[in-house]
């Protein structure tokens, strides 16, 4: 605890001019700061509308402070440049999630829904027989590999993590054990920090250690590389869950003679299910969107594949990576013919473009509904003595 | 006595039957399985490391520095400018996401009304939500073109401005630490956007443990300085912030670690080169060591492939230094995040 340092403000305290003006003069100052900025990027011949608010915002800070420094004196100038400061780093935060969510739900929602040939044909279609600019093709094999992968990544990590954080709750005690708890610790500690990119690197490392082709991909690879990223995620979360049970309802079941391992079964578990799920979930929605790992363990492929532990698979972080990087299609034509099949599709010189902001609304429409799902838990669960 | 008749709340469970032998199996193997788990983790990192180092041997043994001949690929000249530019790239990052992320666990924590702290806290939450791989989209077609104009009124003003930080030696008639120098060109995927988005990844991570430190201050000290007379800020100067001054390291060591590790936010923005350049605002010169291993490894084999991995670990071993001093910090300043 550092020692109170506020004693230095006593002798400046106070002074004749030192008043509180009301709220609104902070609006004068505002559309003050304003006018000049888009006085001035209108001379300059740049004005916009994002500029006009970063600029007059700039100005206001500067107006403001300079106002209040003259009718309220230094320390109230200070307060209300801070306090201006401080509301403008949250505004300076909210802009790129705001924007972000705009972009995604205004072009992707609307690739979605008016995918050719049907509405919501993105979300039942595969990318099989989809050439060049050919504006159709969709996402099904892409969503059923990230859940497939992400299921068995979840499969793995869940016991795992969650035996480990019964280990270091229950286990990790004395002696021994104190120690190895320590250890289990600082190297849940060292994971949580793992690079994804490290994590792909040691799937594919270690699958191809025993593989005579060199070249393999498969789901089960990328399962690995994700696993190795949410064990940590679901070992921290479950631990402060299981610390959350009080040691009076262990003790009252060990009083009663029951053994330790149903005590933690019946006692501890469940008392902590609700945060556990919570943890749980959580840990899903933050390895789904995982890319790296992927991008070198599992491929691409333009179909479904339901086997894990043969052939290449898509995913929706990859797939969105993919389309990015093949950026604007040709068109020769206003449609474009699948040599092989003779299907005609209408070209579009975005499509891919389009696709990806589509993929991206899908993996976040996943990601959102597993963080509401893991709040909705959280609160309706949970039992009232941990609050 | 069974624990049938004494645990109410599971009334179905133990059968009378169960003896206490059997009692014991379960114990036991419960007891294995959680041991079990927790050497799991040591074995998966040992497993890591070795993977890691034995797969990347193969690189080391056929580079110049190994067998001596010139004509071998170098491996300090492959490796180096990628760690030049995943550092310069995260400290660029970590410089715009710390001010910004203590302004915004200032805001929660000291500025927002009551009521709406948790649900503010909730929205930054959902910046660490959106996958990286979306920002990366959202960077690299959004957000690049509309940075343009800003990377050229920098340019044209810092930029030309020949001797700054004017302590700092010429080389070929340009300042060497001259951030913004150079010839930018649209499209602007340079070190610097790729930097902004970063810090905008790594933002929810400074702000979350920020914003649990400053709410760990005292309350009888702030009120202390309140009754004093102190403004709110100048409560936060002498109060807050000197109390959480090594958390906001240690966050702020997390969000580096983070932000070296990154791959798909510089993958999908910044088109790479191989220099030691600080010129930022020019396209081409930067590449950072996991975008890199993302970029190449679809093409590589044989020692290309060891090379990736060799990168790899140093990478692993440069974000390990960083988070076990970010850990060792917390620890130190007894802060619980």
């Amino acid at each position: 605890m550092s020692s109170p340092t506020t004693v230095d403000i006593a002798p400046t305290m106070r002074s004749k001019e030192e008043r509180r003006l009301p709220w609104y003069h902070l609006v004068v100052t505002g559309l003050a700061g304003l006018l000049v900025a888009i006085a001035l990027l209108a001379i300059f011949d740049a004005l916009s509308i994002p500029g006009a608010i970063l600029l007059g915002f700039v100005f206001h800070l500067l107006f403001g402070y300079t106002y209040s420094r003259i009718r309220e004196g230094r320390r109230w100038a200070m307060e209300r440049l801070m306090t201006l400061v401080v509301i403008g780093a949250f505004a300076i935060a909210m802009f790129p999630l705001l924007s972000l969510l705009w972009e995604v739900v205004g072009r992707g929602l609307v690739r979605v829904v008016a995918a050719a040939p049907t509405p919501f044909a993105f979300w039942t279609t595969d990318m099989s027989g989809i050439i060049g600019g050919a504006d159709a093709g969709g996402v099904v094999h892409a969503t059923i590999g990230t859940l497939l992968i992400t299921l068995w990544a979840s499969i793995i990590s869940i016991p795992i993590g969650l035996f480990t954080a019964i280990f270091l709750v229950e286990y990790a005690d004395v002696g021994w054990r104190k120690v190895l708890g320590k250890g289990v610790t600082f190297l849940v500690d060292v994971m949580t920090g793992i690079p994804s990119i490290v994590a792909g690197l040691f799937g594919l490392a270690l699958f191809i250690a025993f593989m005579p082709d060199q070249s393999v991909r498969m789901g089960i690879m990328g399962a690995v590389a994700l696993s190795l990223l949410m064990i940590p995620t679901v070992v921290r979360s479950s631990e402060e869950m299981l610390r959350l049970v009080p040691m009076d309802l262990r003790e009252a079941a060990y009083a009663l003679g029951v053994p330790k391992w149903l005590t933690i079964v019946k006692v501890v578990l469940r008392t902590a299910i609700a945060g556990l799920t919570t943890g749980v979930t959580l840990a899903i929605a933050r390895v789904i969107g995982e890319t790296a790992p992927l991008l070198l363990t599992v491929g691409m492929v333009t179909s479904v594949n339901w086997n894990m532990f043969d052939g290449r698979m898509s995913t929706l972080p990859t797939f969105i990576n993919q389309q990015y990087r093949a950026g604007s299609a040709n068109c020769m034509s206003d449609t474009v013919t699948n040599p092989i099949n003779q299907e005609v599709y209408a070209c579009s010189i975005s499509t891919n473009i389009d696709r990806a902001w589509a993929a991206a609304f899908t993996l976040i429409v996943i990601v959102m509904v597993l963080n509401i799902v893991a709040r909705m838990v959280s609160h309706y669960f949970s039992p009232k003595l941990s609050r | 006595m069974s624990t049938t008749d004494v645990m109410p709340e599971t009334p179905e469970t133990p059968p009378p039957s169960m003896s206490s032998s059997r009692r014991r199996v379960g114990d036991a193997v419960f007891s294995y399985l959680s041991i079990g788990s927790g050497l799991l983790i040591f074995v998966t990192l040992a497993l890591v490391a070795i993977f890691l180092t034995t797969e990347s041997l193969p690189a080391v043994r056929e580079s110049r520095e190994f067998i001596g001949e010139s004509s071998a690929f170098s491996l300090l000249e492959t490796t180096l400018p990628l760690i030049f530019g995943t550092v310069l790239a995260a400290a660029i990052a970590l410089g715009i996401a710390i001010p910004v992320s203590i302004g915004i666990a200032l805001f929660i924590s000291h500025y927002a009304p009551r009521r709406m702290a948790s649900g503010l806290g909730y929205m930054i939450d959902l910046l660490a939500a959106v996958p990286s791989v979306v920002y990366g989209l959202w960077g690299g077609i959004w957000l690049v073109p509309k940075l343009e104009p800003l990377y050229i009124f920098l340019n044209s003003t810092l930029g030309t401005w020949p001797s700054w930080p004017g302590f700092v030696p010429l080389v070929g008639g340009q300042p060497v630490v001259a951030l913004f120098a150079g010839d930018p060109t649209a499209p602007m995927r340079n070190l610097a956007s790729a930097a902004i988005v970063l810090a905008v990844m790594v933002l929810p991570i400074i702000t979350a443990v920020a914003r649990e430190v400053f709410l760990q201050t005292p309350r009888l000290q702030e009120e202390a300085a309140l009754a004093l007379g102190a403004t709110r800020w100048e409560t936060i100067r002498t109060v807050v912030l000197p109390f959480g001054k090594s958390g906001v390291v240690a966050a702020s060591m997390l969000g580096l670690g983070r932000a070296l590790g990154e791959t798909m936010a510089v993958l999908m923005i910044l088109a790479p080169g191989a220099t030691f350049s600080f010129h930022i605002l020019e396209v081409g010169m930067h590449q950072s060591i996991a975008a890199n291993i993302a970029s190449k490894q679809a093409e590589a084999s044989g020692t290309e492939m060891s090379l990736l991995i060799f990168t790899g670990l140093v990478l692993f071993v440069l974000t390990f230094i960083i988070n076990a001093l970010a850990r060792w910090i917390v620890a130190r300043s007894g802060v619980k995040s």
